[in-house]
């Protein structure tokens, strides 16, 4: 786990972000609030939280990060990458 | 004594914020005037009810005895359900109690003080509290402007404010901005809410034709349900208010509700700080157990599942009588049916139209309404035929 580069954890999480959200426009709106868009609802938070948990066996508890530090894709990736 | 109603009260409210004025200006800690503030207004508040003040001894006991064995044991998941079950039961006996007309363990606030502490064991389990000092936690769990109807703070956040250190121009703006919606507040409880109650005279079914039975009742609802918002907001914008006098920045309760275009949005602006904490701390959680042991096939239903087990907690959390559980069962159907319906082509080609959206806030206002009438009792005195 501890080799993993960054383009690797970046792909796995453009994977996994577009089969939570529905949705393959979040590769290209990396600054935009997930919420705000509607790609991300409580739902689908805890959905991706339960994968980034199977992938990378980092555990996020549900009020651990707040909203505006993990709202958009770049946002998610960086506290993924914070705790590997 | 009464808060944020009885003049005595405001008085002494002024006199307090007087007090934190000066501290706050001379640019000192206001941590320590805004606790003994707080126990003389709690003391205030039992003063001619030693039951009630035994309770609220009795939940602080059981709570701090709670908080203290998940802070030394906090992985330990004996240590945390032991901890929950110190911190909620005084709730649990008082509601149920209270289905009996008894109210056991019941006093002014029980219902917010056990969210507040419940919310420190959860986050100290979890590993995001690493610690919190006791004057801290007594801080937090007893501080008055929010004491009696919330808004529910949380406490990381709350005990950041309570040792920010905050310039005269930093503390200015905020003393400032809490005049304002100490008196916006007013405005909105003791002008619009009160205006509208005098208009509200709830009523049964007459011997008027069916169109006009109906449409005086669609009336009575729509009254209180203004009412409701009018007092709430108001109490809880004088509540944010006083708070912030005392350099706590207590979160917004409401957000413009009746703009709300779908259910989901609704409880994303009415009682706000109560729908997030139930969001964080059950609907999350439900859903993230109901994930991970792979409760359900489909996602779909782990969401519809959530909201349910969510709103009948929240109906129950009200007081567990058939109209507040009404209220949350009407709710947690609402929501589980829109998720379904997001999920369709239908909604996703449509979502952002403007006679959609029109049609989609016609709809939500009108259910939101009907839910009022369920939280009030008048559908239920209806169907009893009074």
């Amino acid at each position: 786990m501890a080799t993993m580069t960054h383009e690797e954890v970046e792909e796995k999480m453009l994977d996994m972000l577009e089969e939570v959200c529905g949705d393959e426009e979040v590769r290209d709106h990396r600054d935009e609030d997930l919420f705000e868009l509607g790609s991300l609802d409580s739902m689908a938070a805890v959905e991706l939280l339960v994968d980034i948990e199977d992938e990378f066996d980092v555990s996020i508890a549900p009020t651990e990060v707040e909203r505006e530090e993990m709202n958009t894709v770049n946002l998610i990736i960086e506290q993924v990458e914070k705790r590997l | 004594m009464s808060f944020y109603a009885d003049p005595s009260f405001f008085v002494l409210l002024f006199v307090a914020v007087v007090g934190a004025a000066v501290l706050g200006l001379l640019e000192k800690p206001l941590k320590w005037y805004g606790l003994v503030a707080s126990l003389f207004f709690v003391a205030l508040l039992f003063m001619n009810d030693a039951a009630q003040f035994a309770c609220f001894v009795l939940f602080l006991a059981s709570s701090v005895a709670g908080c203290a064995l998940i802070m030394r044991t906090p992985k330990s998941k004996w240590s945390f359900r032991i901890a929950l079950a110190f911190t909620l039961y005084p709730l649990v006996v008082c509601k149920v109690s209270g289905a009996f007309d008894a109210s056991l363990l019941g006093f002014a606030g029980i219902s917010y003080l056990t969210f507040k502490a419940t919310q420190v064991v959860i986050e100290v389990h979890d590993g995001i509290i690493e610690r919190m000092s006791p004057s801290d936690w007594l801080c937090f769990i007893v501080f008055f402007p929010v004491f009696t109807s919330g808004p529910i703070d949380r406490s990381r956040r709350f005990v950041e404010d309570l040792h920010a250190t905050r310039s005269r121009d930093e503390y200015a703006g905020l003393l400032a901005r809490g005049i304002v919606l100490i008196a916006a507040g007013m405005v909105y409880k003791m002008v619009i809410a009160a205006y509208i109650f005098r208009l509200y005279d709830p009523h049964g079914w007459g011997n008027a034709g069916l169109g006009d039975e109906l449409w005086q009742q669609v009336i009575i609802a729509y009254q209180y349900g203004l009412y409701l918002f009018f007092d709430f907001a108001g109490y809880s914008l004088m509540a944010m208010g006083a708070s912030y006098c005392f350099g706590i920045r207590t979160p917004r309760n409401f957000r413009a509700p009746f703009l709300a275009v779908d259910i989901k949005d609704f409880w994303n602006r009415w009682h706000i700080t109560l729908s997030f904490w139930l969001r964080d701390f059950v609907f999350m959680r439900f859903s993230r157990f109901a994930l991970k042991h792979k409760l359900f096939k489909k996602r779909l239903r782990v969401a519809q599942c959530g909201f349910m087990v969510n709103m009948l907690l929240m109906g129950a959390w009200h007081g567990l009588s058939a109209n507040y559980l009404l209220y949350g069962l009407f709710h947690g159907v609402l929501l589980a049916a829109t998720e379904a319906f997001q999920k369709t082509k239908f909604y996703k080609a449509h979502k952002k139209e403007l006679w959609f959206r029109g049609v989609s806030w016609f709809v939500t206002m009108q259910a939101v309404f009907f839910g009022f009438a369920l939280f009030s009792g008048q559908i239920t005195r209806l169907a009893c035929g009074a």
